[in-house]
């Protein structure tokens, strides 16, 4: 393992977490956007992570490698929410069906929000790790100086 | 008296790019923090270092007496163990990574890196005075 391998894998796991927090900002975005059907509501959007061997991620073979010991994170996929969402009376919304119903996402606030900070925190964490692995890369260059 | 780079340099090299490994490793670990299912993965460090200096290394290679025999075997490792960390507290998704423990032993890490770093240049300052004769 080489030091420079750190880099890969931290930018991977920033990578899936900006994802995160792009899927959370348009959740959150989106969570007032009622419509008329069921079917053409807005539904909550969160990617699924998963890890990823550090060959793979150099585009090597992952079977054979010398290395298997580096692991980074890769988004598997963005899932729609699952969970039911929200009918609301509201005959006088120009959306309203003919039983003056309208329908928003199955967006939970609070929950977004919990994301939100998590993800964040994750970054700064991989952005940490980066930061010390150019500091270990920037000191071993000035070996014998 | 002959000087080679192996006696000279002595254990600080092998220590410099084990914690390298393990910042690898390490970093692997917070880089997961968010993976369901991922598991955190550690070496014993002193055991590395160990198989190192004595030459003993974690290689299952077959042997090959002939040049057309195929090198086979698990390569893998490399020369460490990759263990998994037990976690204080399990988590329902699976995930074992504690973000304070691996954040605490990155530092650790790093810091023990800087240390076999100014071991490992003083040796070199103290070649290249023995060359000039200073």
């Amino acid at each position: 393992m080489s030091l420079s391998n750190i880099f890969n894998v931290a930018g991977s796991g920033m990578n899936a977490q900006s994802i995160r927090l792009n899927t959370t900002a348009s959740n959150i975005a989106n969570a007032e956007a009622s419509s008329a059907s069921a079917d053409t509501t807005y539904r909550g959007r969160h990617p699924v992570f998963a890890s990823v061997q550090a060959a793979m991620l150099n585009g090597g073979d992952a079977l054979y490698s010398e290395d298997q010991s580096a692991v980074g994170v890769r988004v598997d996929g963005i899932v729609e929410s699952q969970a039911p969402l929200q009918p609301r009376y509201e005959p006088e919304s120009p959306n309203a069906d003919e039983d003056g119903y309208v329908y928003y996402p199955n967006v939970n606030v609070v929950e977004e929000m919990t994301n939100m900070i998590s993800a964040s925190r994750s970054f700064q964490v991989n952005v940490e790790v980066m930061n010390s692995a150019k500091q270990m890369v920037q000191r071993v260059l000035t070996l014998g100086q | 008296m002959a000087i080679t780079f192996e006696k000279a340099l002595g254990i600080h090299e092998s220590a410099m790019r084990l914690r390298g490994e393990r910042a690898g490793m390490l970093a692997s670990n917070l880089a997961n923090t968010d993976t369901p299912g991922y598991k955190a993965r550690d070496f014993n460090f002193q055991e590395a270092l160990d198989r190192q200096m004595t030459g003993r290394n974690g290689d299952f290679s077959l042997q090959t007496t002939q040049h057309a025999h195929i090198r086979g075997g698990v390569k893998g490792l490399g020369s460490v163990d990759a263990l998994y960390r037990v976690p204080n507290q399990p988590s329902i998704d699976g995930n074992t990574v504690e973000e304070q423990v691996e954040h605490a032993e990155f530092m650790k890490n790093n810091l023990e890196f800087q240390a076999s770093f100014t071991f490992l240049n003083s040796k070199f300052k103290g070649l290249s005075k023995a060359i000039k004769g200073e």
